[in-house]
């Protein structure tokens, strides 16, 4: 049992950090509300969803901007896609760093894009390792037998 | 004079051009202005062009300028170039008018040297006439008396004393003389009786002259002794006429001319001053005037001379004659016309200007003529002068001016584009505000919403009494800064004049109840009786702005919910028109007629100060609608009075403190009633409580737009209805008589439960529903019992639903022991009443827990419903779908616009449908727009019977819910959605509470 509230308190910490650091916000706790016995596995679903898209749009706003003629319309619908879909599972700095790309597609800023870009991916990435950890201590919880603590 | 009129002409000249000038470059400067701001350089170009163009026909020229015309600096160097070319004309001009005025003076003086001159001759010459015919006359005298007479009756002495008498005769001569003609053989015998020799004529000095000294004439053919002589002549007595060159010319021509002959000037013997002598024959006989000159040689007898000293002659003559100062006169004898012998006058200096009259002294071989100058040479053109001084100044002038104003228009047109930079500059900082504060308007709500979501969380947490007290107290203040924010943002719109308003068809009873639903909860708390009334002139849908009118009502309502505590808040919307004649006929409204029975503020004095100009019933295209809110308020002291509608002022600090707010909303509302020609007003007693009142005009609709989206309010299922309402108070009866009637029942009022009664005992109509005031059935609840038992054992086929209206949920009401009938809380909606009856109808034994509803959680409002949720992101898409199963919806999802209108085509089950509005291809606005059409012709096609009702479900009038799900909650998004036939909207993430307020519209 000692392990298992180590991991619990493990768990809270990690995740308040991840709270206190930006990486979260107020939606993935309300995401996490609604996951319940009938649906147990809803988080786990939406943000690998999430992961599904944000790779294929990260793919997609790649390809985009390495055209010659880049179609900023279709990147900020990308990046459109790509902050609503971050901001529904609560990746707070991912949303942001979304909102300063769309005001580059605006102004036409190639540069400015491209930083977005790099940002975005590395937000991106630093967000899905954060989440595997996450999910891994959560399942290493449920497999030692505790219950997960919920964040209030 | 003509000098003044002169300078007059050239002032009036001066002035026309300068008003030319003028209004010409006002002219251009305004179109250039014009265009200029119209941002077409093209047309002031082509001004500047007409311009150049009338200045200098040179057009070749001018297709080079225009090249460069479009630079101001270019522009200048043309004013400059033009003004230096006006300088020089006016320089010219200036040059012109002196020559011409001084050649017109030179011309006068001519004229006048002439006149004087002319004047001058014909005197001289007329005296010279006198004196000629007197010496001719003389000569007769000579021929008669002395060679006619035998011995002669004239002698020196006798000839001497003659013409010294008649000497005043002959005013030119200063002597005659008479020579006889002695020939050769007659000169001995002559000498002899004469006593002396013939002497011959030598010039010598006039002091030595002695005649005795004289040598004695040599022999000649013949002579010509002078015999007689006037005393002034004496000395040439003897002397040879014939030995003097000129003498014996001029004796010679004498005697074969038979006329008067002149000498050339000469100097006189002796005097030695320059004379000239004029000779006439005496004959002995009288002549023929055809007579040869031989013949006349031959009749020759002897010769008178008369000597004119011309010098002295002249000078006497013009000292008869005025202005002799003002000329030189000369004359000059100009027979030999190479060398002219002046015979009068000094060589004065020669002034150019001179004129020359020819004098006729008679003798046609001689020439004599005279020459006249001014003495001072001409005086200076102090005309010509300043004239052209004057118009070379008034050309400076008018240059200087022009000058000026090219400045000044450039100056202008500087500053002109300085402005309308900083103008550009202005209004971009400006948009760069908006977007500031709607930006961080948006970027504070963000985080206000999670605040306020964490919030609401920690309230379902377990909290000790302190600790909820804190969350409320938080909570309460979020959501004040929210609202806060959302005035701000009002506010500035306002401000810079970016708020306009709508023109959309609208149902103002269906905004009343929405915001009656918005307040519900508070004046339930508050135990406060909510009330709408709506004139049933006013018609159903009018064209304005719903939102903006709804921000008012809430702003008024708002306040009177803040500032009450008990009584009543009594919303009535009229016709002006049908206030303005009812306050004619109402007297003095009784003060115990109110909603709750406690007295309020006066309404009509509201608006007694409205102008009178809205209080005049308009054309029927508009509808001016005056809208009360009343409450029984603490009402607002008098020195507030004043600046109520003043932003951020406030009654006073403790106001704030005991009730929030900002004190903006007053002002906003004033702000919009303005912008919706109308006024706003009120009325306020002290703890009495305060109206307002405002008007605002919209248009109204014609028959067509209204059949366009005609709605059905009545529905079907209450059609026909009669129910009764029992309350003694009338206006708290018309309200519900309002209401009731909105849903198509018809409804009568009574007073009392036992009126009630005897109405049903006795009439013969069926009575469906009966509601009952609270109060009247509370005050006497033994009463209450017997008429509900009346009312139970009363034959009717179908027995009445009785309903309570009431207040605020009691709690007691549950606890009563006797059957207590349905309850309907007040504020009374349509929609909520309609749900109350047909649950109540629906079954008698499920009794309607009206009160509760409110308080039923989102679970319970959505349990069971279908809902498609609409979203191209995968991720939302599950989002949302979880959190509308968490609360028992069946969730359908669909990926895209299309999906979402095949799905919603009726007929389907779907109980509403939230839609995101960013969606490639198909976007939220665009699907509701098309389902709503979809919609509308299925419903037309089963009204006309086209389609069979059974097909679709039964359903009549589809129109499914739809809402918006968006990130960025802007005022604009909202309009739009409306505008698309959505029926609202949610924020997305969900936030439980405005969800709930969205949800609750559609299925309460």
């Amino acid at each position: 049992m000692a392990a298992v509230s180590q991991l619990q308190r493990q768990f809270i910490e990690y995740t308040t950090s991840l709270y206190n650091e930006g990486y979260l916000d107020d939606q993935f706790t309300q995401l996490q509300k609604l996951q319940d016995e009938s649906n147990p596995e809803f988080v786990v679903e939406v943000v690998s969803l999430f992961f599904e898209d944000s790779e294929k749009l990260l793919n997609n706003l790649a390809t985009a901007l390495q055209q010659k003629i880049v179609d900023y319309k279709q990147v900020d619908s990308h990046v459109h896609q790509f902050k609503g879909s971050s901001s529904s599972i609560g990746a707070q700095r991912v949303t942001n760093v979304c909102v300063h790309f769309r005001n580059y597609c605006e102004e036409k800023n190639l540069d400015g894009c491209l930083r977005c870009l790099q940002q975005v991916k590395h937000e991106y990435i630093l967000v899905r390792n954060k989440l595997e950890t996450l999910f891994r201590l959560e399942q290493q919880i449920v497999q030692a037998g505790g219950s997960i603590p919920m964040m209030e | 004079m003509s000098f003044i009129h002169l300078i007059g002409f050239g002032l009036k000249v001066g002035h026309l051009l300068l008003m030319l000038c003028y209004s010409f470059l006002t002219v251009i400067s305004l179109n250039s202005f014009i265009n200029d701001s119209q941002m077409k350089p093209n047309k002031s170009r082509k001004n500047w062009m007409k311009f150049l163009e009338i200045f200098s026909g040179n057009t070749s020229k001018i297709h080079d300028c225009c090249e460069y015309i479009g630079s101001e600096k270019n522009r200048k160097l043309w004013w400059r170039r033009l003004v230096i070319l006006w300088i020089a004309l006016g320089t010219i001009l200036s040059l012109w008018s002196f020559w011409y005025l001084r050649s017109q003076a030179l011309e006068k003086r001519k004229e006048i040297l002439a006149n004087m001159c002319d004047e001058r001759a014909r005197m001289l010459q007329d005296q010279f006439n006198v004196s000629m015919n007197h010496v001719q006359a003389m000569s007769i005298l000579i021929s008669i008396f002395h060679h006619g007479k035998n011995p002669s009756a004239i002698d020196q002495d006798t000839f001497a004393k003659y013409t010294e008498r008649t000497a005043f005769e002959r005013p030119l001569t200063s002597g005659v003389a008479y020579a006889v003609r002695v020939l050769d053989s007659e000169r001995e015998q002559f000498e002899k009786r004469q006593g002396w020799t013939i002497k011959k004529m030598t010039s010598v000095n006039k002091d030595k002259y002695n005649p005795e000294e004289l040598e004695p004439s040599p022999i000649q053919p013949e002579y010509a002794p002078v015999i007689f002589a006037q005393d002034t002549v004496a000395h040439v007595i003897s002397l040879d006429m014939l030995t003097g060159k000129e003498d014996r010319e001029n004796v010679l021509r004498a005697r074969a001319l038979g006329t008067g002959v002149l000498t050339a000037p000469l100097d006189l013997i002796k005097s030695n001053r320059l004379g000239v002598i004029l000779t006439f024959a005496v004959y002995k006989r009288d002549l023929p005037s055809n007579a040869t000159p031989k013949e006349r040689i031959e009749a020759t007898d002897g010769y008178l001379g008369g000597v004119f000293d011309i010098e002295s002659l002249v000078e006497k003559l013009l000292q008869q004659l005025s202005s002799k100062q003002t000329i030189y006169v000369n004359v000059f004898d100009t027979t030999n016309i190479s060398n002219p012998i002046s015979m009068y006058g000094t060589d004065a200096l020669d002034t150019s200007l001179q004129h020359v009259s020819p004098l006729n002294f008679g003798d046609p071989s001689r020439k004599h003529e005279m020459r006249c100058r001014f003495k001072q040479k001409q005086p200076w053109q102090i005309l010509a002068i300043s004239t052209s001084f004057g118009i070379f100044v008034i050309t400076l002038l008018v240059g200087q001016i022009f000058h000026a104003t090219v400045n000044r228009i450039a100056k202008v047109e500087d500053d002109f584009h300085e402005m309308s930079v900083l103008k550009k500059r202005a209004e971009d900082a400006d948009v760069v505000k908006s977007e500031f504060l709607a930006t961080v308007s948006h970027e504070i709500r963000t985080p206000m919403n999670g605040v306020l979501g964490m919030l609401d969380m920690l309230m379902d947490t377990v909290l000790d009494v302190t600790q909820q007290d804190y969350v409320r107290t938080a909570q309460a203040s979020g959501k004040a800064l929210v609202t806060l924010i959302n005035a701000v943002l009002d506010q500035a719109k306002i401000e810079s004049g970016k708020l306009e308003l709508e023109a959309v068809g609208f149902d103002l009873r269906e905004i009343l109840d929405d915001v009656l639903s918005l307040f519900s909860g508070k004046s339930q708390e508050k135990g406060i009786e909510l009330a709408v009334y709506i004139s049933a002139k006013v018609p159903e849908t009018l064209i304005g702005d719903p939102g903006r009118f709804r921000q008012i009502i809430t702003n008024l309502m708002g306040n009177s919910i803040k500032f009450t505590e008990k009584g009543h808040i009594f919303v009535t919307v009229h016709l002006l028109e049908e206030v303005m004649e009812s306050i004619d006929v109402e007297t003095e409204p009784s003060s115990k007629d109110t909603l709750s029975g406690l007295p309020v503020a006066d309404r009509n004095r509201s608006w007694e100060r409205f102008r009178p100009a809205c209080k005049i019933a308009g054309p029927s295209e508009f509808i001016t609608l005056i809208v009360s809110v009343e409450d029984t308020g603490v009402g607002i002291p008098l020195d507030a009075q004043p600046r109520i509608f003043t932003p951020f002022m406030q009654v006073g600090p403790s106001i704030y403190r005991l009730h929030g707010g900002t004190g903006i909303g007053l002002s906003i509302s004033k702000c919009l009633v303005n912008l919706m020609n109308g006024e706003i007003g009120f009325d306020s007693v002290l703890q009495i409580g305060s109206t307002f009142t405002f008007t605002a005009v919209f248009s109204n609709p014609n028959e067509q737009q209204i059949n366009g989206q005609s709605k059905p309010k009545s529905m079907p299922e209450f059609c026909n209805m009669q129910a009764v309402v029992v309350d003694p108070r009338s206006v708290r009866a018309d309200v519900s008589r309002y209401h009731i009637q909105r849903l198509g029942m018809h409804v009568d009022i009574v007073s009392s439960l036992t009126n009630m009664l005897s109405m049903l005992t006795n009439g013969s109509q069926t009575v469906h529903v009966i509601l009952i005031e609270e109060e009247v059935w509370d005050r006497d609840l033994s009463n209450s019992a017997v008429f509900l038992y009346k009312l139970r054992n009363l034959d009717h086929k179908i027995s009445p639903q009785l309903f309570l209206l009431t207040n605020a949920i009691s709690g007691s009401r549950q606890n009563n022991t006797i059957y207590s009938p349905n309850v309907i809380t007040k504020p009374l909606r349509v929609s909520m009443l309609a749900a109350s009856l047909q649950r109540a109808m629906g079954s008698n034994k499920n009794h309607a827990r009206n009160g509760e509803i409110p308080k039923l959680s989102l679970s319970k409002l959505l349990v069971g419903r279908k809902i498609l949720v609409v979203d191209d992101n995968n991720v939302n898409l599950r989002v949302a779908a979880g959190a509308l199963k968490k609360y028992g919806a069946e969730v359908v999802c669909a990926d895209n616009g299309r999906k979402a209108i095949s799905l919603l085509t009726p007929p389907h089950l779907f109980d509403a449908c939230f839609m995101d509005i960013q969606m490639p291809e198909v976007d939220g606005f665009e699907a509701t727009k098309r389902i709503r059409k979809i919609e509308h012709d299925i419903n037309n096609d089963i009204q006309h019977g086209d389609f069979l009702l059974q097909d679709y479900a039964n359903i009549s009038n589809w129109h499914v819910p739809i809402l918006a799900m968006t990130a960025d909650v802007i005022q604009a998004t909202h309009e739009q959605c409306l505008r698309s036939g959505m029926d609202g909207y949610v924020s997305k993430p969900f936030e439980a509470n405005q969800l709930y307020q969205e949800v609750s519209r559609f299925f309460l």
